[in-house]
């Protein structure tokens, strides 16, 4: 239950964050717990019927040394210095910053749980504090599922020295060695009577006190946990049930103009001329502006295009719509999805650059009783959150202020003051709720579109992209074709294991005409493949990029688990095997894999292997798990059948099972999902459950339906149903999750669940009708049912 | 040309252009953003608005056809229905990102004040034209039978 209004409270109050750097911080850390100064309003708490009044703790009747410096600013994960985190109110409100953007993963709620478990706070006490961007918080991008695995650590640290310090202050106050106090609940207690002193009322004199170094802090054991590992409800909920909480599309600044973008249908793509005598004729258009063109490299620049500033949204999309111009081509106008298709399935069946190998693979073929191949195909995705881009931007003078829904305010307030020309310190980005972001919104283009026109038309300017934009105009998951080959022996055991994958990488949208996968997204579900084969090679081909390709929820991992885990199931039925088994036997013998050896650069999600190793007990564990679940091996009705696969992303393993019904005439149906998930130290196993559910469904909804597909250059999707997503009477009737209990690092779940799908759906689709779908979408946008054969390739 | 709404009871004058959907006038004149946009073109439900307690994609409804009738939003849907849903919905923690839930709450509690006992097939038809990204529809369907149970 939540008993106070929690609230979006502006940074600022917030002690110690002022934006002038370190010196100031250090010297607000140890003063700046209470926000404001003054007299306290005597708390008073009745212990019982002892009639226990709480005295005023005064602060300056102490004389107390110069406490120093942090010495928390550098722990592992980053500054964990109290006052950067924790704010303590004299009411007892305890304002916790949240420096990653909430976008549905309840980061808000996970981040105070950790905080306020070590703090011993009372939870109807908390109140988040959304950070604004900057580089006092270390990394503030909101993706790669890392915010509990960066934050982990040093949010306990950061928990756990405030609680010392109010410790310490009591037992300053009431003469006692600290040993003799104790914390719970958002008070500290004399354990030699049962007086208390309330956290608000200490907060001023342990603000005084010297800040515990690392060594002198003593965090909890699993077993004292009372908030992480809970399933604490949400802090977020309350507010948006009752249509409350600002995302970025909601904000309102007095005298606000409404902008919307008639951007060039190509990347790269050009004004020629435009004619805006019958947009400035609807009513409430106030102006039209052309922003700059714009030039490869991509980045996170605008793209160019004309303006339409109104005084509503309505206004200004009615004036777009009346807009006349003539686009010139760019250099993508030539970019055509089926020959381009065509182009990289040509270069996937020829040999590629070496990633990974061991053994000779080759040799092993040529001498394979039995050889199975395939090739696979996966579409450009769109990340489509409920929100559309939207951003806000206001001038005062040379100074900026933004508020938009982005996933990383500090790589936004840098990409503005790069294209703008002005001082970082001079730009304030403020990150609202955002309605979703899957990738999308990591890339700040759009709040460099609002600042722009903000500073031409001199007045607040919000950019809201409508779904068409949002749509024909984004950083698309990369489009990708694959191929793979195996050997097996007369046993049907796997001998031999190819895979070639081919995309334009992400890395194109920074480096023009740049076309080799990087190691990073080989990382995610080639170079790191499991399998056990003595001999097994992994390659990449080249293919570039002709739209922005960007970061979509758990990224290469979507198509890289739908070709090896549905090839997996290929060479369990080319080996005559079941599936589950045949998988657990390809991934083999219990051990740590260290694709490093066999000639990989593999990254690991940027932790060490020491710490996150690849474990083949886990993939196995969450196997067996997931098919227990199911009750694999059960009769399955015609037109019926059980899919599994497993994958290991962002450090978590997850096993899905997905069961399909299909009937006469390809009307394909879910009864049911069971998903076994390893993610390490979990902090609120609802989190875990939602995303599993919410990363599955994703997976499918792209694995049915998702495909963008470009035509001279432009997108051809538009807006729902052109772009199709799942809907309430397709999603599965049952979804069943199971989370391994361990006390191992955390590792991430907000994409994770996500690659698994596609191969779970595939192979099951194949064991209820005997079909093998290699393309996504299976379905596609316009389709009703399943269609067969639908390829034919191996 | 000005024009007199009843938006949770209350009664709104708003000067917008002839033709502006209701969605913009509730958004941009009247600052009541918990009504969402989401397509434009009434696919996807975010924008769910009850009119004369039937729910609507405000939209693609010019708010210049809605005089005389009762508007409800979010902010002031409330009833045994409504209050049942927003309950059930806390009580599964349905929202994820949450920005499409108003249109979801729209649509539940309108469903629930027709049929309080809907089938699982009544929810899907029901609840068929909101789209969520983040994919809380097993908690949603969860959630509807809960209140329903509950009223």
């Amino acid at each position: 239950m939540f008993l106070h209004d929690i609230g979006i409270i502006p940074t600022k109050t917030a002690g110690s964050q002022d934006g002038s750097g370190r010196a100031n911080l250090t010297n607000l850390s140890r003063r700046g717990f209470v926000a404001g100064s003054g007299l306290f309003v005597l708390g008073i708490s009745l212990a019982g019927c002892t009639g226990y009044v709480e005295p005023d703790v005064d602060a300056d009747a102490f004389d107390l040394p110069e406490a120093g410096p942090s010495p928390l600013t550098e722990v592992r994960g980053g500054d964990a210095t109290p006052s950067l985190w924790i704010g303590i109110e004299e009411d007892g409100t305890v304002k916790i910053t949240c420096h990653r953007s909430e976008m549905g993963q309840q980061v808000w709620t996970s981040m105070a749980q950790i905080v306020a478990d070590e703090l011993d706070a009372n939870w109807d006490d908390v109140a988040i504090v959304q950070a604004e961007g900057h580089e006092r918080y270390g990394d503030q991008n909101t993706d790669g599922s890392r915010s509990v695995r960066y934050n982990f650590h040093r949010l306990r640290v950061a928990g756990a020295a405030m609680k010392q310090m109010l410790i310490a202050a009591a037992a300053l106050y009431w003469e006692l060695d600290p040993a003799q106090c104790s914390a719970a609940e958002g008070k500290v207690s004399n354990t030699q009577n049962s007086d208390t002193l309330s956290y608000g009322n200490l907060a001023e004199l342990a603000g005084r006190l010297a800040i515990p170094a690392e060594a002198e802090i003593t965090l909890k054991q699993p077993d004292e946990w009372r908030y992480i590992n809970k399933e604490i409800p949400s802090l977020t909920i309350p507010k948006l049930v009752k249509g409350e909480g600002t995302f970025g599309i909601d904000v309102d600044r007095p005298g606000m103009v409404y902008a919307v973008i008639a951007r060039p249908p190509q990347v790269f793509g050009r004004v020629g001329s435009f004619d805006d005598s019958a947009a400035l004729d609807v009513p409430g258009v106030i102006q039209t502006v052309q922003l700059p063109d714009a030039a490869p490299p991509a980045v996170f620049q605008p793209m160019g295009g004309v303006a339409v500033i109104a005084s509503d949204t309505w206004a200004a999309i009615q004036g777009r719509n009346a807009l006349e111009i003539t686009w010139r081509d760019g250099p993508n106008a030539g970019y055509n999805s089926d020959s381009f298709a065509e182009a990289m399935k040509a270069t996937a069946r020829r040999p590629g650059t070496v990633r990974r190998s061991r053994g000779n693979v080759n040799s092993a073929l040529s001498s394979a009783a039995t050889r199975v191949e395939a090739e696979y195909y996966a579409a450009h995705l769109s990340q489509s959150p409920m929100e559309p881009p939207a951003a806000t931007a206001e001038w005062t003078g040379d100074t900026l202020e933004c508020w938009a829904c982005v996933q990383d305010p500090q790589s936004t307030r840098a990409t503005l003051a790069n294209i703008l020309g002005i001082e970082r310190e001079n730009i304030t980005v403020n990150a609202t709720w955002l309605g979703g972001a899957f990738g999308r919104k990591s890339k700040p283009d759009f709040v460099v579109e609002a600042a722009l026109l903000a500073r031409e038309v001199g007045k607040p300017v919000k950019v809201t992209w409508t779904r068409e934009d949002e749509v024909r105009h984004g950083f698309y998951h990369s489009v990708s074709a694959q191929y793979c080959e195996a050997g097996l022996d007369e046993d049907g055991n796997c001998t031999a294991y190819l895979h070639r994958t081919v995309f334009p990488p992400i890395a194109s949208t920074f480096v023009d005409g740049l076309g080799t996968p990087t190691d990073g997204e080989m990382g995610l579900g080639a170079s790191d493949v499991p399998f056990a084969a003595p001999n097994l090679r992994v390659e990449s081909g080249d293919a570039k990029g002709h739209l922005r390709i960007g970061w979509l929820r758990a990224v290469s991992n979507i198509y890289h688990a739908f070709a090896v885990q549905s090839f997996a199931a290929e060479m369990a039925h080319a080996a005559g095997r079941d599936q589950k088994d045949y998988l657990l036997d390809l991934i083999g013998s219990d051990r740590t894999i260290d694709p490093n050896a066999e000639g990989a650069t593999y990254p690991n999600y940027d932790a060490s292997l020491d710490e996150y190793p690849i474990e083949t007990a886990k993939l196995r564990n969450v196997v067996n798990i997931a098919a227990d679940m199911a009750n694999w091996g059960r009769t399955m009705p015609e037109g019926s059948g059980l899919g599994i696969a497993v994958h290991r992303s962002f450090l978590s393993y997850i096993a899905t099972v997905i069961e399909v019904s299909v009937a006469d005439d390809g009307a394909l149906t879910i009864p049911g999902i069971w998903l076994a998930v390893d993610a390490g130290t979990v902090i609120n196993p609802r989190h875990v459950r939602a995303q599993m559910e919410g990363g599955t469904i994703y997976g499918l909804s792209n694995a049915l339906y998702g495909e963008i597909t470009a035509r001279g250059g432009a997108v051809v999707q538009d807006n729902f149903p052109s772009w199709r997503l799942m809907r309430m009477e397709e999603a599965p009737r049952a979804f069943e999750v199971e989370i391994v209990a361990s006390n191992a690092p955390p590792a991430g779940v907000g994409e994770p669940g996500t690659p698994p799908a596609a191969p779970a759906l595939a192979n099951a689709i194949f064991n209820a009708t005997g079909h093998r779908f290699r393309a996504l979408p299976i379905i596609g946008s316009q389709g009703s049912r399943l269609t067969f054969p639908q390829d034919d390739n191996a | 040309m000005a024009v007199t709404l009843t938006i949770n009871g209350k009664s709104e004058t708003v000067d917008a252009a002839p033709g502006t959907p209701l969605l913009w006038v509730l958004r941009d004149h009247l600052k009541m953003t918990g009504t969402k946009f989401g397509c434009g073109v009434a696919q996807c439900g975010a924008c769910t608005v009850h009119v004369d307690g039937q729910p609507t994609r405000s939209c693609i409804t010019p708010h210049d056809s809605l005089g005389g009738a009762e508007i409800t939003t979010i902010e002031g849907v409330d009833g045994r229905a409504a209050d049942a849903i927003r309950e059930a919905w806390v009580e599964n923690q349905v929202p994820q990102c949450g920005y499409c839930q108003s249109g979801q709450i729209m649509s539940a509690s309108a469903l629930l004040a027709e049929n309080s006992n809907p089938s699982d097939a009544d929810i899907d038809n029901a609840m068929s034209g909101n789209l969520c990204r983040c994919a809380t529809y097993m908690s949603i369907r969860r959630a509807i039978r809960d209140a329903a149970g509950n009223l």
